[in-house]
This record gives C-alpha cells, structure tokens and sequence, in this order.
C-alpha cells in the first residue's frame, strides 16, 4: 500500500499539516515536522519558500520571507525531506510550492531529486492543468503523485482536466482567496466535497481557512482530509524556540477533535 | 493575405510565444483568465468594440500623436535622422492609456464591476483610474510602499481621480510586490474584479491583448512615415521594462524586414551590479503568469530590479520580447543610469522636449547608434513619456535643491 493510501483509509479523516520549509531557519525544521508527526499529522506538506508567494495570505508570505533570510536553498529543502523520510519512513511527504523554483534546474532533476529524498508527492500552486508539460510528466516518471487542486471556480466542465494526472489526493481550496483568512461555509464545503468525490476514486482533502480544531472537526466529517497550515505557521511565528512543543499540543488538538466528529456521526 | 512566416501571428492557441508565455496561475483564476480569453475573441471580432475604442482614442486620449522629425538632436549627433513619435503627448502623459482604454472596455463587456490595478512609477495607476473614472467605476491600486513614498504626486492624482491606493509592504514593496497583492486581491474577489494589468506581461491573454492595445502606436508610425517620408524606418527604438511601449511600436513592423529594432533595458548602476535588465542578466523562468527572462538566482528566488527609472525596475519582460530575442528578430541593449540622465538632458536641451526617464533610457541608445549611421538613414523612437513626474528624482541626481 502506499502511504497515501495508508494515511487516508476509509472511516478516517486524515489530518494534513502544513509549514514552510527552513522557517524560521532550516535547522529548526526538523524539529517542527516530528512535532507535527507525534500531535498525530498524517501527512506532511513542506513547503519550499519563495520570493513571490502569489497565492498566500499574510502568515505563510513571512514564514516564506523569514526561510529566504535565514539563508533557506532548495538543498536544504531536499536535506530536511531525507532526514523525515529517515526518521518517519511511514509518513506521506508532499512539497508545496511555486513553479519557478522547482522547474528552474528543469523537470526531471527536481522529480529525480524528489524520488531521492523520499517525497511522495507535489503542489505546485501556478501549474494548471493547462501548463501540465512543465512539471506533471516529469514527476508522473519518478512516480511521484502530482496533487492538484480544485476550487469552487473549477466547475464539472473544467473538473476533469484538473483530476487528468492528478494522485495521491486532491486539494480542495475551499475558499477563492489566499491561504489563512476566511473560511468557507460547512454547506458549501459539504456541497463540494459531495461533487468531487462523485468525479474521482483519489481521497478529498480540503483546506485554506481552517484554523481551528471546531472547524476541522466539521470538516472532518465530510470529507477524506483536512488541511492546515497558517494556524501552525503563526505559532512557529510566535514561539520560537519553544515551537515544536506548541505545535505538538496544537495539531493534538486538531486530531481530537476530528477523530470525535467521525465517532459522533457514525 | 496570409503570411505563412509571419512574425505576427503569436501567440499559438495556449498563448505561447515559443517556450515563453502561457498561462502559469492558481486553479481559482484559471476559469477566469480562460473567460477573458473567450470575450478578448469576441471582442477582437467585433466592430463596435474597435470603434468604441477608436472613437476614445482619438477624442478622449487626443490621437493619432504627431511624429515629429528631431532637427536639432538630429544634428547634435551628427548621423541618422531622429524621429520620435509623441506618445508622451496623450492624455496622461503617457502610452498607457491606450492600453487602460482598452480593458476597461472589456470588462464592460464583461459585467464586471470593480477595477484593480498594480502600479510602479504611478503612470499606470494614474491611466487605471483615469479611465475607472471616466466610466465610473471603482478602482483599488496597489502600489509598493517604497513607490508610494517616492511617487507622491502620481498618488494624489490617483487620489483625486477617485481611485484607493493600497500600499504594499511585503518584499522589497515596489512593484513586482503590487502585481503579488493585485494577484492576491482577483483571486479574492473572482465574480465582480476586472484586473488592468499594466504591461504586456501575466498570464495569457494578457501580453496579446495588451501588445494589441498599444500597438495603435506602430500602426500610427508606419502609416505617418509612410506619408511623410514615403519609406519605413531604419531603426526603431524604444525602452523596456515590462515592454508594453516597444512591443506597440515593434509589432505592426515585424513583417517588414528591412526595419531593425532595439529595445533598450535598464542597467542601473551596471550589469555587473544592481540592474533590470532581464534579458541581459537574467534567464527563462516562471512568475506572474508567464514564462519569461526573469532576474533570479540560482534557486530561482525572483532579484529585485534597480533603475533610476521607477517604471523600468521590474526583475522580468513581457514574454513576447523574449520570444524576439531567442529568434533574432529584435537587437537587445541596456543603457545605466547615467547614460540615461545624460539621454534625459540631451532631449531637453536640444528639442524643447522634456522626456520621462524610461523613454530617457531610449534617447542613450540612440546617442550611441545614430552616429554610426548614415545620413540618410531614419531612426524613428517612440517618446512613450512625459518627464514631469520625473523632475524632482532628476534634480536629486543632479543634486539640486527645489
């Protein structure tokens, strides 16, 4: 089976985690991820800074500017994706970030690199289905899941093309906006979860917006996963040192819930 | 007649031009940048969109612009005839109008209700709500905090004609940071916001619609030179940051092959130090939208540009200027700072014509090409601004105290 498969199995909702690689430097990330593991994250989303983070609110375009300062390479991305995958050879590994530094060696060096650390899958925020040749051939070589994302602007005549190449799971951005601002209504999430899973057989994860074990937990009992990743990102911001301890209890607490909104509803 | 090895015809039905261009954005603004593709089509073929658009051309911005013949710079120099074509003498002060007048007739069509914009030096932005208060509409311009301190008149202009300017802080706060926040803002707000973007850069079909837009100027030049001089330019020249100016004047005359072109990019302080001279010193990557030449590193962080210019300090190019330069059909040069101020006073000095420092960028060039040419040759270059919002950052060069 493979980890995705693992993480997202059936009568279970799984918690999806997300923060930026080397923020606030890169030796700190390490740390931050095995917090994000021992709260109970079932997936890991890395994200791999850039100067230009065109779709992020306010939280993820510092933790972007704060990796960039601190010095954070690419090398350093793929350094911290082979000490998780070392050390959590069971969890699935996803990189989430902008075309520009993952194409810029081309394609087939980043897949290949990604087959090297471990990484299991790829968001890339500005490859559309329509830009697929860019990056989407390369990584489905190596065998590596391209994840893409639908939003409530992807209607049914445009859902195929998105699902065409897409595995490991499907992004649900649940909101048109940037990450970490407003959440969407249940209503609509539990719509459009309804109308993505009647499409494709991949799991359904949604995310943007949730900040709040209330809001997972809802969103839990719809849907094959929740992510989150602004609410981590802001208590990386605001503790420092002590950040691993607080990201541990916080996502805990994301796991909780979401694992009592399925108990109560089965 | 069709031109099978026509250089006009780009870009291909993805909006490619070459490798270059496309359509490089989240999946919340694909269906609308897909939607702007159709109507653009619908439009294109609609005469009453052309006429509507001429119609405000000639009595609103004040077009056709004059071509003038420079006597006097002509033979300071001592070589080609200089030609420039007035642009700076739009209403404005600038070509951007052209292409404002342009989209915000599409988003008539198109129902929308609210205008954003992102802006540098301020032209833009001033163009943006120039047009959003001709036709009524809101207007919200994002522009660099470090831009918005250092272009105060351009944002009381914005002010009084109505608009919201909306200072950026993140990055280094100019203008490639607006167009980030302008992005932020669409992707927000996807069923009332029409989106000016500024220069013939973003996701297709921006760079197309916008190098149709500003390509009145060409038409205007090639007809106006045929008629007074009765033959094409040699050379034609123009500056470039994100290139909407030169790929205005360039693209009705690339099927004409005795005429060259150079565009010319901004150097900065030198190529072997701060600059924006993304054909130059940078190489093919994605941002914005588009493929294009962009300034980065090795990682492909995006560098930050640097130009005395404030409209020219973009890390990228408009992707058709891209495609021009891998094929060989348009010459590529930068000129600093420097030669720019010095192009800058020249103009002045010689024809009574106070220029902005991007077209400043252009009157350097040809300093160094006209000489080299014979006499008979024409060099015609597009003024494509007014310097008035430039004389307080002149006189603090010059170091001179107002």
């Amino acid at each position: 089976m493979s980890r995705f498969a693992s993480a997202f199995q059936s009568g279970r909702s799984a918690l999806v985690c997300f923060v930026t690689g080397g923020d606030p430097t890169p030796d700190a990330t390490p740390a931050i991820l095995d917090a994000l593991v021992e709260g109970g994250a079932d997936v890991v989303e890395l994200g791999m800074p850039f100067t230009d983070p065109m779709a992020d609110g306010p939280a993820i375009q510092r933790a972007n500017l704060r990796s960039l300062a601190a010095g954070t390479k690419t090398a350093d991305i793929f350094a911290i994706a082979t000490g998780f995958r070392a050390r959590h050879p069971n969890v699935p590994l996803v990189l989430m970030g902008y075309a520009n530094p993952m194409t810029i060696r081309g394609a087939d060096w980043f897949a290949a690199e990604c087959t090297t650390a471990g990484v299991d899958g790829v968001i890339c925020v500005d490859i559309p289905p329509e830009e697929d040749p860019e990056l989407g051939p390369a990584l489905r070589a190596e065998g590596i899941s391209l994840i893409r994302l639908a939003t409530p602007t992807t209607d049914a005549a445009r859902l195929p093309a998105v699902l065409d190449g897409s595995s490991g799971f499907l992004y649900y951005v649940s909101v048109a906006g940037i990450t970490g601002l407003q959440q969407a209504a249940q209503a609509s999430i539990e719509d459009a979860v309804a109308r993505l899973k009647a499409a494709t057989d991949i799991p359904v994860a949604v995310g943007f917006g949730v900040r709040t074990p209330e809001q997972a937990a809802e969103i839990a009992k719809v849907a094959d996963g929740v992510v989150v990743g602004s609410a981590i990102i802001d208590i990386v911001a605001a503790e420092g040192a002590n950040a691993p301890t607080k990201v541990r209890d916080f996502v805990r607490s994301l796991r909780t819930a979401m694992d009592h909104a399925r108990e109560k509803t089965a | 007649m069709t031109l099978i090895n026509s250089l006009r015809t780009q870009p291909d039905d993805r909006g490619h031009f070459g490798q270059f261009g496309g359509r490089y954005v989240a999946e919340t603004l694909m269906p609308l940048v897909l939607d702007l593709e159709t109507e653009y089509r619908k439009a294109k073929a609609d005469p009453a969109f052309h006429a509507e658009f001429d119609d405000l051309l000639e009595h609103y911005v004040g077009r056709p612009s004059p071509l003038y013949f420079a006597p006097r710079l002509t033979e300071e120099l001592g070589g080609a005839q200089i030609w420039f074509k007035r642009d700076e003498l739009n209403h404005t002060g600038a070509h951007k109008i052209n292409n404002c007048i342009g989209q915000i007739l599409l988003a008539i069509r198109m129902g929308k209700t609210r205008i954003i914009a992102e802006t540098g030096a301020g032209q833009h932005g001033v163009a943006t709500a120039t047009v959003c208060a001709r036709f009524g509409l809101p207007c919200i311009v994002y522009m660099g905090a470090t831009d918005v301190a250092r272009q105060a008149p351009n944002v009381f202009r914005m002010k009084l004609l109505g608009a919201e300017v909306v200072p950026v802080t993140s990055g280094a706060a100019t203008l490639k940071d607006a167009m980030n926040e302008a992005l932020r803002d669409w992707v927000a707000n996807v069923d009332d916001t029409f989106y000016i973007i500024g220069t013939a850069a973003g996701p297709h079909p921006y760079p197309e619609l916008v190098r149709d837009f500003q390509s009145v100027i060409g038409k205007e030049a090639r007809a106006q030179m045929l008629s007074r001089v009765g033959r094409l330019p040699d050379v034609l020249v123009a500056s470039i940051g994100g290139g909407s100016n030169s790929i205005g004047l360039f693209h009705p005359f690339l099927d004409d092959p005795s005429v060259k072109m150079l565009g010319v990019e901004a150097a900065g302080h030198g190529l072997d130090k701060e600059h924006a001279a993304s054909l130059a010193g940078g190489r093919p990557g994605i941002l914005h939208g588009n493929k294009t030449y962009l300034l980065q590193d090795e990682d492909g962080q995006i560098t930050e540009g640097h130009s005395i210019s404030a409209g020219l300090d973009y890390p990228g190019i408009g992707p058709e200027h891209s495609w021009l330069k891998e094929i060989g059909r348009v010459d590529y040069t930068s000129v600093t700072d420097t030669e720019a101020l010095e192009g800058f006073q020249l103009l002045c000095r010689t024809e009574g014509i106070i220029p902005a420092l991007e077209p400043a960028h252009a009157i350097a060039a040809v300093r160094k090409l006209a000489p080299t040419m014979d006499k008979d040759q024409i060099i015609l270059v597009n003024l494509c601004g007014r310097g008035d919002k430039d004389i307080f950052s002149v006189a603090e060069h010059l170091r001179v105290s107002l």
